[in-house]
């Protein structure tokens, strides 16, 4: 697991991921689920994409403007939850939720995600940190009809 | 000459607060500006020693209620230079652009007239109109700005035509800080029969403004943005125009009577819009901002703040890390970004500062067009802010580049 006491292996991690974000750029495939969020306390406005088949997510795209924050953590996100099951992909979004409120969280499950642990510091920032993460949850949400 | 430390120690929120664990500097002023001591104090006055209803009470509470409450509106005419009867009472700037919009134009346009705004303009200034465009099939035009974010005249004076009925523009832009030259502006509209309402949100705190000298139809502005109570703002109307204007307001205290044949006879301009139990308090709170900086005096506060602005303005061009946007005008408004630094990552690092600035669009989101970037940092200041403060401002924003530190301390 990644240390969460070097901060500048999470501060590399996290410019990384701004700098050269994955999975971003939207396709044009009908099959794709989609969503737009934008958050009240930034001016991020990310658009995003999954493509699920046989309960698997077996892609996740993403595309807009955003603070580093909310671009790092779509594009870790992204990666986390590529090949995830519906039901895996539920828990990952529980954890990374409950390490946002600083509450207990299971740390193995989110990876690099875990850069995100001190993000509360800045309250305004909180809802970057999530936008990806409740963006997916919106897609996986409607997919219960 | 204003005496900061003495103005400084009127305002709780200046007396050694502290944000992140830094001394706090607030430079978020075009949001919401400080609120000195008095004005506090005669709120509290109000709910501790003469609490009771206006406009209808038989007893001396409420006569002492009622008269605080209409001296304000003397207080804001003489501020403004117009007759008391012109000063309506509204939540702010935003419910008094929505009152003419409803009020005034929906009642008086018709479909494909004109409305004239700018790229520039607050949402309160856009969205209302864009509504009433909606309802009316009407046809909203936009004036073009010229390198400094005024609406250039020559440009705006080819878009009228007979079709034109409303110009709507800010005295001052919240973002830019440009200011535009309304008194141009109204003589050009009037030739043409074409009304002029002014968001003075934004020019109302920071400068001498008349309304007889601009002679604009309808202006706006808010409490809140003046060392004033939020919830509190000022529709100003010229009297007839108010006249042709509906409430959007029906409910007590504004009507003279009515029957079951549903007959109604409503109150005259002001009240006639200030139907329901008002927000009294701040009405009061209103009034002691108002008196607060009469007494320091609106010339001194424009010049402060005009020397601040260009103390800071300097301070930061020796900085090859920041990219300023507006610095050729004289309003307490700082456009900038830390170059390669998203806007709203540098507000999070000012705060890991102790420094409240704001970043993003601010309410106009039109305007990255014009400026070509997704957002920007604005830092705006009043006349309790000092050099000292700036020093430390133009400090941080040499470490702009180290914005992650923000989360990481
Ligand atoms: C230019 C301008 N217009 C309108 C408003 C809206 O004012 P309020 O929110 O007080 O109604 C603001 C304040 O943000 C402003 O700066």
């Amino acid at each position: 697991m990644l240390s969460l006491n070097d901060p500048m292996i999470k501060r590399s991690i996290i410019m990384d991921h701004y700098e050269n974000p994955r999975n971003k750029g939207l396709v044009d495939d009908p099959r794709y689920l989609k969503v737009n969020m934008n958050s009240e306390s930034c001016i991020d406005d990310i658009d995003i994409q999954i493509l699920i088949e046989n309960n698997i997510i077996k892609d996740f795209r993403f595309d807009g403007v955003g603070c580093t924050i909310s671009t790092a953590s779509t594009s870790i996100l992204s990666e986390l939850v590529i090949g995830c099951s519906v039901e895996e992909a539920y828990q990952i979004i529980k954890e990374y939720d409950n390490m946002i409120k600083e509450e207990p969280f299971n740390s193995d499950l989110l990876q690099e995600a875990v850069v995100f642990k001190d993000v509360s510091k800045q309250a305004n920032r909180i809802k970057c940190a999530m936008i990806g993460f409740n963006g997916l949850l919106e897609l996986l949400d409607s997919l219960k009809g | 000459m204003l005496d900061i430390n003495k103005i400084r120690k009127e305002f709780p929120m200046l007396d050694n607060k502290t944000m992140q664990d830094h001394p706090l500097v607030y430079f978020d002023n075009a949001a919401t500006s400080l609120k000195p001591s008095c004005v506090i104090e005669a709120m509290n006055d109000y709910y501790y020693n003469f609490n009771s209803n206006v406009h209808r009470g038989d007893y001396d509470l409420a006569a002492k209620a009622d008269k605080t409450y209409e001296s304000t509106r003397e207080i804001v005419a003489k501020f403004i230079n117009c007759s008391n009867n012109e000063v309506v009472f509204t939540s702010g700037t935003t419910q008094s652009l929505n009152l003419v919009a409803f009020g005034y134009a929906l009642n008086n346009l018709k479909e494909n007239d004109e409305i004239i705004l700018n790229e520039a303009e607050h949402a309160s200034n856009i969205l209302p109109w864009y509504e009433i465009a909606n309802k009316l099939k009407l046809k909203i035009v936009f004036a073009p700005l010229n390198s400094l974010g005024e609406v250039d005249i020559s440009s705006l004076e080819k878009l009228i035509n007979e079709k034109t009925k409303i110009i709507s523009i800010a005295y001052v832009s919240n973002v830019l800080g440009s200011t535009n030259d309304i008194k141009t502006i109204t003589k050009i509209a009037h030739n043409h029969n074409i009304v002029v309402v002014v968001d003075a949100a934004q020019a109302v705190p920071h400068k001498k403004v008349d309304v007889k000298d601009l002679d604009c139809d309808f202006l706006a502005f808010s409490g809140h943005k003046l060392c004033g109570p939020t919830g509190i703002g000022v529709l100003y109307g010229k009297y007839d125009l108010l006249c042709k204007t509906s409430s959007m307001q029906l409910g007590g205290g504004m009507n003279a009577k009515f029957d079951s044949c549903q007959n109604m006879l409503l109150k005259k301009p002001p009240y006639k819009f200030e139907g329901g139990t008002p927000a009294i308090a701040e009405v009061i709170g209103l009034a002691q901002a108002i008196n607060y900086l009469n007494n320091i005096g609106m010339d001194d506060i424009e010049s402060y703040e005009k020397e601040l602005k260009h103390y800071a303005i300097n301070k930061l061009k020796e900085l090859d890390n920041i990219e300023i946007y507006n610095e050729n005008n004289d309003s307490g408004i700082i456009a900038f970004n830390i170059k390669n630094v998203f806007c709203q990552d540098a507000g999070s690092y000012f705060n890991s500062q102790g420094i409240a600035v704001r970043s993003g669009h601010h309410c106009a989101k039109l305007l990255p067009n014009f400026l070509n970037v997704i957002g920007t940092v604005r830092a705006s200041l009043y006349f309790y802010n000092t050099k000292e403060e700036i020093d430390r401002f133009v400090e941080v924003c040499k470490h702009g580049g180290d914005f992650l530190d923000a989360f990481f301390k």
